[in-house]
């Protein structure tokens, strides 16, 4: 175990994200350009496309079903428990509660890449068509954890529509509006994302082309990838970073969640993998999967769906402390509990 | 040189809300506006515009009656709950007939 850890710790991914935390911490000039960012996760999530695409034209239907299956119900699952234990245990609003459960429901592309990368190295590549999964749970996760906290702010709305104000004078507690069009606007943003477009987009490219057009643009979208995710790690070091003064008002509680919920996630997401007939790597990539939070595709439909959710919560969670998390032990941990359940 | 008094409403909000602001002056009856980025601080919360990306400043030259539409719907649906603040004032314009 401890051998593994070393090995992700020693790895340029890990060091890049923390020499930006570092540079933070010591209030360091550096900071990379809004557009580098944006180019860098474009070219990371075409770049996983176009390979899952590949990779999935080598795949059979009858081997992608059952991981298909698990992944769709880890996409139910994870908001929904995210979201009982914030409200039960946690004492969060019901929009907190329901904007962090959206963010641990979907998926962060760069800690799958992350956890793809450490398999590979460990000598259990996972199967070709992970980035497939990585689409299957992107959008579910979201849009239960979303419902869930429309459905309960409008039934806590019916129950005590008004508040006193200090005029003495009522005003309604929240305003949730839940219509038809509101929900087709968001599934029209969701489904249209940037990360969305890319990855589905790269997928249906690079089943199409197979192998011999793979080989054209391999040097870019193969040779640059370790390269290029380094730099992108050193920019989410810097905001994660810039997120660290935000532990206090996070809570203790919401630290534990951040650690402690991945873990159980990640451990769910393997032991469905190792029933759906995944290898080591593959229950890895998957409980890493369930694992993660994103903060590409959530926070954005978070904000316009429940803008009453304080941001700083759930920013923190996912990307200063589950991130990290996962990151530095929580692939390594799932990764010994993913060997536990195969063999 | 003959010039028309008409509204200009400045609206300053959160990245997200772009494609629907432009949506409600549209509904509203306006024919065009400009925008440009807006940084600064505001009294709602601390900014994160790191991950949403950076506020805007939205301007349209419109009628008083338009005026009142967008601000209705902005006051509506929008002042409570995100980050957004607008305000009105009274330009002299050329060719007014081209807002109305």
């Amino acid at each position: 175990m401890f051998d593994i850890l070393k090995i992700n710790l020693c790895s340029p991914l890990t060091l890049a994200f923390a020499l930006g935390v570092f540079a933070r911490i010591v209030k360091s000039e550096l900071s990379l350009p809004r557009d580098l960012y944006t180019s860098l996760s474009i070219y990371l999530l075409f770049a996983l496309g176009l390979k899952g695409g590949v990779e999935l034209s080598h795949s059979s239907l009858s081997e992608f079903s059952g991981p298909a299956f698990v992944t769709i119900v880890l996409g139910i699952i994870t908001p929904v428990t995210s979201y009982l234990v914030l409200r039960k245990l946690g004492r969060f609003s019901i929009a907190d509660a329901a904007g962090i459960a959206a963010h641990y429901g979907s998926v962060s592309a760069v800690t799958f890449i992350a956890a793809q990368q450490f398999v590979t190295s460990a000598g259990s590549p996972a199967e070709g068509f992970m980035p497939t999964l990585l689409t299957l749970l992107e959008i579910p996760g979201i849009q239960i954890a979303l419902a869930i906290g429309a459905f309960q702010m409008a039934r806590s709305k019916a129950k005590s529509p008004t508040v006193s104000k200090a005029d003495g004078s009522l005003e309604p507690v929240v305003s949730v509006t839940v219509s038809g069009r509101k929900t087709r606007e968001l599934m029209h943003e969701l489904l249209t994302s940037r990360s969305m477009i890319l990855l589905v987009g790269g997928l249906v490219i690079g089943a199409s082309v197979g192998d011999s057009g793979w080989a054209m643009v391999q040097p870019v979208f193969e040779g640059l990838f370790k390269g290029l995710l380094t730099i992108f790690l050193l920019e989410m070091g810097l905001a994660a970073g810039s997120r660290l003064g935000d532990l206090r008002h996070a809570g203790l509680f919401l630290l534990g969640f951040g650690i402690i919920m991945p873990i159980f996630h990640g451990t769910l997401g393997a032991y469905l993998g190792s029933l759906a007939g995944l290898s080591v790597g593959g229950c890895t990539v998957l409980g890493t999967m369930a694992a993660s939070a994103s903060y590409i595709a959530a926070p954005p439909a978070v904000r316009m769906t429940l803008p009453e959710a304080n941001p700083t919560f759930y920013l923190t969670a996912a990307l200063a402390i589950t991130f990290p998390f996962n990151l530095i032990f929580g692939i390594p941990i799932y990764f010994a509990i993913s060997k536990a359940f195969c063999s | 040189m003959k010039t028309t008094p008409l509204c200009l409403i400045t609206i300053i909000a959160e990245a997200i809300l772009k494609e629907r602001i432009i949506s409600v002056i549209r509904d509203s009856g306006s024919h065009g506006h400009t925008i440009t980025d807006a940084q600064g601080e505001g009294s709602r919360q601390r900014r994160v515009g790191e991950i949403f990306g950076e506020n805007f400043r939205m301007e349209t030259i419109v009628s008083q009656e338009v005026a009142d539409r967008i601000l209705h719907v902005l006051s509506t649906d929008y002042f409570d709950r995100y980050a957004v603040i607008a305000y009105l004032s009274t330009v002299n314009v050329i060719r007014g007939e081209k807002y109305v």
